[in-house]
């Protein structure tokens, strides 16, 4: 079976206390190969234990996750991981950043060269390419993050909240790239976020997740990603459709976020 | 208990009111070198006034309060030097100045003292003293022409701030016998005890008739106590050329040096990995963490007597001292560069591949070393400070060393010399450290 696949994946442990949390109940994914699923939920929800779980950082308690078909007990090549920010290795330059999957592969030096430069110049910074890390902005440095993760050609990218430390015009130019670099390479990437608009625009498939125990609380299936690759997203979000569905979810999170915090009176 | 006891109560109380008495003198010495600051800042403002920075900082409106708009002023470092040197030179009477405050009295003075003999009569008679600088040779005072009447003029060489005792009444006619007494000093009744103030100093009647005569000792310092500062750099030239006690001064630098960086060698090259491997397992971090706490806070100095017995006071001692001192520090500064990465740089080096071995060597290693850039800077610090300290207590050789001898000697000259090399040698590691740290660790506090 191709893709990567959890079947009944629960993760239960033991607080201090004596107290259980129930971090995910009885997952069900099926995630095709190259398909882009975003997810999405409150916080507590789950979503990076998910993530976690899937990159091999983490031990599921019950079930199973498999990827074309091998068990995912510890991390590896096949599932590149790209964090919010600080994943990157400040004591190297740009270049040596990106081929660092690489050269840990033994890529011949040639073809590594070509390489990074190939994907320097998909996410635009071959001008950068021996500036430090601290000298790029943080735009930059997701761009970077990027390109190191696809330089290694995992089978799967999984992303955690990678725009979520930039400003908002910076988060939606990358939001662009994120959906340019998924068609043009054609990985499965998972991608967890905050922003509703972020998982309806960059899903194919959105995944809405509630807490207590983390679970899955509803799929949609969504054309708005497919719509948007080389397109201006700003044109996606006036589709009708968008702000319909938009206004659906943050309902059904206001909703949840309002069944742990208790009600918040909003008239005063 | 001690606390109890009279004995320990005066002793303390003593401490406490010469602290007391301290903050006065302390203070009188800040204010006089603030008096300076002033005059110069004054003058600075003088001097610059029309021609301030166009710079974005000239146009910041709240400056006090903003860390950020203070800068050091490097014409008051100047200064701030300068004035030391010129009050050194002012109270020492330097040459390099054309005037100095008043320094101790030389020269010839006298005084008359009355004295009554055992009939009863009354005479006067004459104290001249000379006093002259040490080591100089003066022409001796004439004895004094036999005068009129029983008490005889008396004549005394003396060095200048040396006191010097009298017994004025020795030459006097019938001075020994009992019943003769000195009742006045220039009209000044005395009784024991009594201090008189006279020309060029101040005369101390003793419990025995005798006149202890102390030569005005002005406001300038002796050169045992503080040498002008050329005679200190005469001292730092001929110590160059000449070295002290048969040791060159470069070769007493030398070994203080070297024994510093092997010991610091030492430290580093096992409190680096020690410092890994307690950040990098749960059990040898228990199993270290009680002796690395304990050892942490025990001064290195502290160690010198044990380390004496156990080693003697050859170079092993010495160098197992540094080796203590370094140690430490580097453990824990390692170890908190390991517990210091980032979570995600190790999730992200392991899903593009990096195995355990890898992980270590490209990640930890160099994510931890800032952390140990600073640790070494505090350790040489520290190993300059113990070095010295432990040459202090023996050793044939080392700057430590050269200046305990000089002490012994009073040769204040040498003992200043040895502490302004220690002290620019040590700002010198520092200035090294910050450079090094620049150039090899450029990512330091940017992560």
């Amino acid at each position: 079976m191709s893709g990567l696949v959890m079947d009944d994946v629960s993760m239960t442990f033991e607080l201090p206390d004596g107290g259980k949390v129930e971090a995910l109940k009885n997952i069900n994914l099926n995630i095709k190969e190259g398909e882009l699923i975003s997810v999405l939920g409150p916080s507590g929800c789950g979503k990076t234990t998910l993530l976690n779980i899937s990159a091999g950082f983490l031990a599921q308690t019950e079930g199973v996750i498999t990827l074309n078909g091998d068990m995912v007990t510890g991390p590896s090549a096949e599932r590149g991981m790209v964090f919010q920010k600080g994943a990157l290795f400040e004591w190297m330059s740009v270049r040596k950043n990106v081929s660092f999957g690489p050269e840990l592969k033994g890529m011949a030096k040639g073809e590594m060269t070509e390489k990074v430069d190939h994907l320097l110049d998909i996410v635009g910074l071959q001008d950068f390419k021996e500036k430090a890390i601290y000298e790029l902005s943080g735009g930059m440095q997701q761009r970077v993050a990027l390109a190191r993760c696809l330089a290694n050609e995992p089978d799967v990218i999984l992303m955690d909240e990678p725009l979520g430390a930039l400003d908002a015009l910076t988060r939606e130019k990358m939001q662009g790239l994120v959906l340019k670099l998924w068609k043009e390479t054609g990985k499965t990437i998972i991608l967890i976020t905050h922003s509703v608009e972020e998982a309806l625009l960059l899903g194919e498939r959105l995944v809405v997740m509630a807490p207590r125990p983390g679970r899955i609380h509803k799929e949609y299936n969504l054309p708005f990603a497919e719509k948007g690759v080389g397109q201006d997203l700003r044109e996606v979000k006036k589709d009708p459709k968008f702000g319909k569905t938009r206004d659906e979810i943050l309902t059904m999170i206001w909703d949840m976020e309002e069944e742990i915090m208790g009600k918040t009176d909003n008239a005063a | 208990m001690f606390f109890t006891s009279e004995e320990f109560l005066s002793e303390f109380g003593h401490a406490l009111s010469t602290a007391f008495w301290m903050i006065f003198g302390i203070a009188a010495i800040f204010i006089v070198y603030l008096v300076f600051s002033w005059l110069f800042s004054f003058l600075y403002g003088l001097y610059t006034k029309g021609k301030e920075a166009k710079g974005y900082g000239s146009l910041k409106t709240v400056t006090f309060g903003d860390e950020s708009a203070v800068t050091a002023n490097r014409v008051a470092s100047v200064l701030g030097v300068l004035t030391i040197f010129f009050l050194w030179g002012l109270a020492t009477e330097s040459k390099l100045l054309p005037f100095s405050l008043p320094g101790p009295f030389t020269g010839d003075a006298q005084f008359e003292y009355t004295a009554k003999n055992a009939a009863g009569e009354t005479d006067k008679g004459t104290v001249t003293f000379r006093v002259s600088k040490q080591g100089s040779d003066v022409e001796k005072l004439e004895a004094p022409a036999t005068s009129e009447g029983f008490a005889k003029d008396d004549v005394v060489m003396m060095s200048e701030r040396r006191s010097k005792i009298v017994k004025a009444q020795n030459n006097d006619e019938g001075g020994k016998e009992a019943g003769y007494t000195i009742t006045e000093i220039n009209g000044q009744p005395v009784k024991a005890d009594s201090v008189i103030q006279v020309d060029g100093g101040e005369v101390l009647f003793t419990k025995r008739g005798s006149f202890s005569i102390r030569p005005g000792e002005g406001m300038t310092m002796e050169a045992l106590f503080l040498p002008p500062p050329e005679k200190v750099w005469s001292t730092f030239i001929q110590l160059h050329n000449e070295g002290y006690q048969g040791i060159s001064l470069w070769e007493n630098v030398f070994w203080s040096l070297s024994r510093v960086f092997i010991g610091f060698a030492l430290g580093c090259l096992f409190g680096i990995p020690l410092g890994y491997a307690m950040g990098l397992t749960g059990w040898l971090r228990g199993w270290f963490d009680p002796i690395v706490e304990f050892m942490r806070p025990v001064p290195p100095l502290a160690l010198i007597p044990l380390i004496i017995i156990w080693f003697g006071i050859g170079e092993q001692g010495k160098i197992s001292l540094l080796f203590l001192a370094a140690l430490w520090i580097m453990t824990i500064a390692s170890r908190s560069g390991v517990s210091g990465v980032n979570i995600s740089k190790v999730h992200a080096a392991y899903s593009l591949g990096a195995s355990k071995t890898q992980i270590l060597t490209r990640v930890i290693i160099p994510n931890s070393l800032p952390d140990i850039f600073t640790g070494a800077r505090v350790a040489m610090g520290v190993c300059w400070g113990t070095v010295v300290a432990a040459e202090l207590v023996a050793a044939e050789k080392g700057v430590g060393k050269m200046i305990i001898a000089a002490s012994k000697f009073q040769l204040t000259d040498i003992v200043i010399v040895g502490i302004i090399i220690i002290g620019i040698i040590g700002f010198g590691i520092e200035v090294l450290m910050r450079i090094l740290e620049k150039r090899l660790i450029p990512w330091k506090g940017r992560g």
